[in-house]
């Protein structure tokens, strides 16, 4: 395969592999893990397939043009810096997978877990082989969603949800900064395309925008990587499983903000204001984070701390803005991913085989896992700096980099006294991690007798440890190539020279992890007594936590703002809404008049006015204004007034040619007074009213504004539509339809074709909205409740029963019976015609007013006229109507119609037409518009029928709790 | 015609807004009917050519057509799609209505009787 499809399949796995995990069945934890472990290994060894290439310098590219002309392509890049942190998030994955499968329990939902790891370790890759900023952000962002899922995966536990919450909104809040900081470079630079991005260091560093761009993505980069003073959400999201947090805070997540830092390092480091924003920020992370991590009671915190801290360090390291700290940045996250992932996995065997990670609880441990314990001290050495390990190591050239000079400024000349007053606290801490846990008298009152886990589950951090020695033994053997690609990717131009060794003589760095070392035992025994008084938390600083203040921000902005905001401007009343609708949509039609001055009539020449025209519109406007006068305590007399406007309305779609419009109208003026009709029997009578003498004055005065707005808007709108309907349109797109509505559509009748054809994929879009209505509609009655009063059968048939139940010789409905003998003949018969004419008005739909949509009404009408004639008994006894079947055969027929032209290699929905001979019938068009119209037709016969059958099922299915009720009692 | 037709347009709006604000779920379902019989016939009306009379949008079969001769179809095209829509509309929102007057004992649009 190819190298940049490989680099495409890389990326795809994770996503791939989270989705078939989420397929498994919920306690299928070992398929899972084997679908997990499978695809981190597959990844892992894609990349190291393509290190040969990536070692000669020249990134591997995928390239796919997405949207060429705002600039934006989805390309994939992996060069020397994407390498490392691909191998990180691959590997540790792996290993962290394998953990997995024994940490977590048999009752919880594992494929779920997997499901949501796998999808992060795809969004974490995503962000490391963007070639694109925009594309870096979405991925970025991803990975908030994805670790909110993964820190809130236990979510019965409280404070496993607000961990995940308070995750997800610094590290959200963080990435829309980084997303308009991202948008600011791309502005500077005239393309978001990360190989141009790293060319325009001047164009960046010498625009007016550098500073807020910079500033805006530090702020992403900082919440994600946890640098003060938005560090105090990691700890929290200690909630999670600890294989998460193993590796969420190790090789993932947070070092997501260190390889964003990293990847603009060399456009956007060594001024003045990175130096001053970074380095500050990194240097007080880094001591606070190891300063509290020596007083947490909880192990996990300890970790999480500790963690902060280095995080802390790395930032220093890429503050200080020399390629040689640069080195050491990225060495030292390897390192740190490396011992910390180990770490947290040793906290997470305590765990599970003790049942508690309470550091004033857990003691003497050493005795019952040796091993584990062994390990542990191993890890925790590295992360102290001992030499021999890797952590030392890299330490080293922190203090190396922290004694060089660098802008003699205070900070700069102080850095060695803080470097070395955190070596003191890293070693302390760590000291605390393994005398407190594993030395010491025996443990009481555990939950479990604590022993050895399972090999496997041990088995990555033997591995761990093993890569920690190697590295801290032979560091130019083992990682030294890889680093020294990674070095190369990141920083372009020569590496500076920097040797990977053990020893370098007896220098001033020596001597500051020296001084470290003893100071850290030193402090470590000062503080005994008071770690063993067992109060959680520092001296001083116990009383002040991040998460307090962001919790104070939060309830100030969404609780108290918010519902300030409301009282002062909402109202839950829907009419003063209605009004302010109404209100703005008046002002917002007026503006242009008011911009661009006011237009008067126009001078086409008027069409002459036919008496009868103008009676019927005096009909048309007594309708309207009857129904709105009558709508509240007569509203079959309004159904009857709207009827009568419908109608209005329909006349003059005939008059006005426009047949199509005027066929439609008119069937579904139908099919809505019956759906309304058949609502009416739901809908209590109102009492007649409400005010006994005269409504009070508010009431009027409202009834008057309202009046007011009515009738204004109703001038408007005549006297718009009147200057409309006096101008000419002096251009429009109509021309191209009529000139092509047969030449190419096939279709003699304009408004068939452009609805089938020319526009098929709006009609598409309509039918689903059709269906979607009528499934709703459907849903809703399911479970309708109707309104008390009104589910009493209603009273002319209890007068009808009366009088049936009063004759010996009759049965109820049997006047209802007499009174329907007639019309249910007729009703009968009809049902061919009617659907006849259906087919009618669906066959010469393409050249003649018609088409699926009337004759989807008709034939919808045919089987309510027979509900309306025998009842829903008879009819469901005698027909089969599934309208479900029928609205899903519609819409696939449609689009498969649609879908059918790619076949033939044309776009979506593109019609073929031809005429065809068919005997009696004569002259056909048969054009794919049909096939298309045909799957209207059947969609809007069932949706209608849909509707109107789940509304008249009510009454059978109230008489059926009539009955259960009479019953009971 | 034009003027007769304007008027039409002004009443339905007229009487539809009215409704619309009215505190009765009902009106507002009529109300809606009435304001969607208004926008369909002033989109309809808005078509290039003004209003026509015997020009159907309907070709002789075979023919290129001229769009001088007939009357405009993308505003017919358009409201053919409103009125199917504004079916749809009302069904959904009688059986909202339905189901309000059900839950809540009451047809008033927010759900409750006005304190007063």
């Amino acid at each position: 395969m190819p190298h940049d499809t490989l680099l495409l399949v890389a990326l795809a796995l994770p996503f791939l592999g989270s989705l078939a995990a989420g397929f498994l069945p919920t306690h299928a934890r070992n398929a899972a893990a084997v679908l997990a472990g499978s695809v981190a290994v597959a990844g892992m060894a894609i990349t190291i397939g393509l290190y040969a290439t990536v070692a000669e310098g020249a990134p591997v590219q995928f390239w796919l043009s997405w949207l060429p002309m705002l600039g934006l392509d989805f390309s994939l890049r992996l060069d020397g810096l994407a390498w490392l942190f691909a191998m990180m998030i691959f590997g540790i994955g792996a290993l962290v997978v394998l953990y997995a499968r024994y940490y977590m329990s048999r009752e919880d939902p594992v494929p779920r877990f997997f499901s949501f790891l796998l999808a992060f370790m795809g969004s974490m890759i995503g962000i490391v082989l963007s070639g694109n900023l925009i594309q870096l952000v979405f991925f970025w962002e991803l990975t908030s969603l994805f670790s909110f899922l993964l820190i809130g995966y236990w979510h019965h536990s409280a404070s496993a949800r607000d961990g995940a919450r308070m995750a997800l909104t610094v590290t959200g809040t963080g990435g829309l900064c980084l997303l308009v900081g991202v948008l600011l470079v791309g502005r500077i630079v005239g393309s978001y395309d990360i190989d141009q991005v790293l060319e325009s260091r001047d164009l960046i560093v010498q625009s007016d925008l550098y500073v807020p761009a910079l500033v805006l993505i530090l702020l992403g980069a900082f919440t994600k990587s946890a640098q003060f003073p938005f560090h105090f959400w990691l700890p929290h999201a200690m909630a999670a499983p600890t294989p998460v947090s193993a590796y969420l805070h190790s090789a993932t997540m947070v070092k997501a903000g260190i390889f964003l830092l990293m990847r603009l390092w060399p456009v956007m480091s060594g001024t003045d204001a990175w130096f001053y924003m970074v380095v500050p920020a990194g240097l007080v992370t880094l001591l606070l984070g190891a300063f509290i991590a020596i007083f947490q009671q909880d192990l996990k915190g300890l970790l999480a701390y500790s963690t902060i801290s280095h995080l802390g360090l790395i930032t220093l390291l890429l503050g200080l803005g020399s390629p040689l700290a640069a080195v050491a940045a990225i060495f030292h996250t390897l390192n740190h991913a490396i011992f910390k992932a180990s770490l947290f996995m040793a906290a997470g065997i305590i765990d599970h085989e003790t049942g508690t990670r309470d550091l004033r609880k857990l003691s003497g441990l050493y005795r019952y896992m040796p091993f584990t314990a062994t390990l542990a001290m191993v890890a925790a050495a590295a992360m102290a700096g001992v030499p021999l390990l890797n952590g030392f190591i890299s330490k080293e050239m922190f203090f190396a980099e922290a004694v060089a000079d660098h802008t003699g400024s205070l900070l700069d000349d102080s850095l060695p006294y803080w470097a070395t007053l955190a070596g003191v606290f890293s070693v302390t801490y760590s000291l605390r991690f393994i005398l407190g846990v594993f030395f010491g008298p025996p443990p009481v009152d555990l939950p479990h007798r604590p022993h050895e886990p399972a090999h496997w589950m041990r088995f990555p951090i033997e591995l761990l440890v093993l890569i920690c020695l190697l590295i801290g033994i032979v560091p130019s053997l083992t990682v030294g190539p890889a680093l020294a690609t990674a070095v190369k990717g990141l920083l372009d131009a020569t590496p500076p020279y920097y040797s990977l060794a053990l020893w370098h003589g007896f220098n001033l760095p020596l001597m500051m992890s020296l001084i470290a070392m003893a100071g850290g035992v030193v402090l470590y025994l000062g503080l005994r007594r008071y770690l063993e008084s067992g109060i959680e938390g520092p001296p001083i600083l116990r009383d002040f936590k991040g998460q307090r203040i962001f919790e104070k921000v939060l309830a100030t902005l969404s609780w108290q703002w918010a519902r300030a905001a409301e009282s002062a401007l909402g109202t839950r009343r829907l009419q003063p809404q209605m009004r302010i609708v109404i209100c703005l949509a008046v002002v917002a039609a007026l503006a242009p008049f008011l911009a661009n001055g006011a237009v008067g009539t126009g001078d086409m020449p008027g069409t002459p006015l036919p008496p009868a025209f103008a009676l019927l519109w005096l009909i048309g406007g007594a309708c309207a204004l009857g129904a709105a006068y009558q709508a509240k305590y007569h509203r079959f007399a309004a159904l009857v007034l709207v009827g009568g406007a419908g109608l209005v309305t329909c006349l003059t779609f005939v008059w006005l040619s426009a047949p199509d419009l005027a066929v439609t109208q008119l069937l579904v003026e139908i099919v809505t007074t019956v759906l309304l009709l058949l609502g009416l029997r739901w809908l209590p009578k109102r009492i007649e009213d409400v005010y006994p003498t005269r409504p009070p004055l508010k009431v009027l005065l409202r009834r008057y504004v309202d009046i007011t707005i009515a009738c204004a808007l109703g001038g408007v709108m005549a006297f718009l539509a009147y200057c409309l309907m006096t101008r000419p349109l002096t251009s429009s797109v109509s021309r191209f339809f009529v000139e092509r509505a047969y030449s190419e559509g096939g279709g003699t009748n304009i408004i068939n074709v452009i609805l089938v054809d020319f526009r098929g994929f709006d009609t598409m879009g309509e039918i689903v909205v059709l269906c979607l209505a009528a499934l709703t509609v459907f849903a809703l009655l399911r479970r309708f409740r109707p309104a008390p009063e009104s589910i009493r059968t209603p009273e002319q048939q209890r007068i009808q029963n009366a009088y049936d139940e009063a004759s010996p010789d009759r049965s109820p409905g049997d006047t209802v019976a007499d009174y329907m003998l007639i019309p249910r003949l007729i009703m009968h018969w009809l049902f061919p015609v009617i659907a006849v004419m259906a087919v009618y008005l669906f066959m010469r739909g393409h050249d003649l007013p018609g088409g699926g949509f009337a004759a989807g009404i008709t034939l919808s009408i045919a089987f309510v006229v027979q509900y309306m004639a025998s009842g829903a008994r008879w009819v469901e006894d005698h027909l089969r109507v599934l309208p479900l079947r029928w609205m899903g055969l519609g819409l696939l027929t449609s689009c498969a119609t649609g879908v059918g032209s790619w076949w033939f290699g044309y776009p979506f929905l593109t019609s073929h037409f031809q005429y065809v001979e068919l005997p009696l019938i004569g002259k056909m068009p048969a054009a794919s518009a049909l096939l298309f119209d045909l799957g209207v037709f059947a969609l809007v016969v069932g949706a209608t029928v849909l509707i109107l059958i789940a509304l008249a099922h009510q009454s059978l299915r109230s008489s059926r709790a009539a009955q259960a009720n009479e019953g009971s009692d | 015609m034009e003027i007769v037709l304007s008027i039409g347009i002004g009443l339905f709006t007229a009487s539809g807004v009215w409704l619309l604000l009215r505190p009765r779920t009902y009106q507002v379902i009529i109300g809606l009917a009435l304001l969607s019989y208004a926008v369909n016939l002033f989109i309809f009306a808005m078509a290039g050519g003004g209003l026509r009379v015997d020009a159907p949008p309907i070709l002789a079969p075979g023919g290129v057509g001229d769009s001088t001769a007939i009357a405009d179809p993308i505003p017919q095209a358009l409201v053919l799609t409103a009125i199917v829509i504004g079916f749809a509309m009302t069904a959904l929102f009688l059986v909202v209505l339905l189901a309000a007057r059900g839950r809540t004992g009451t047809d008033h649009v927010d759900g409750r009787e006005p304190d007063r």
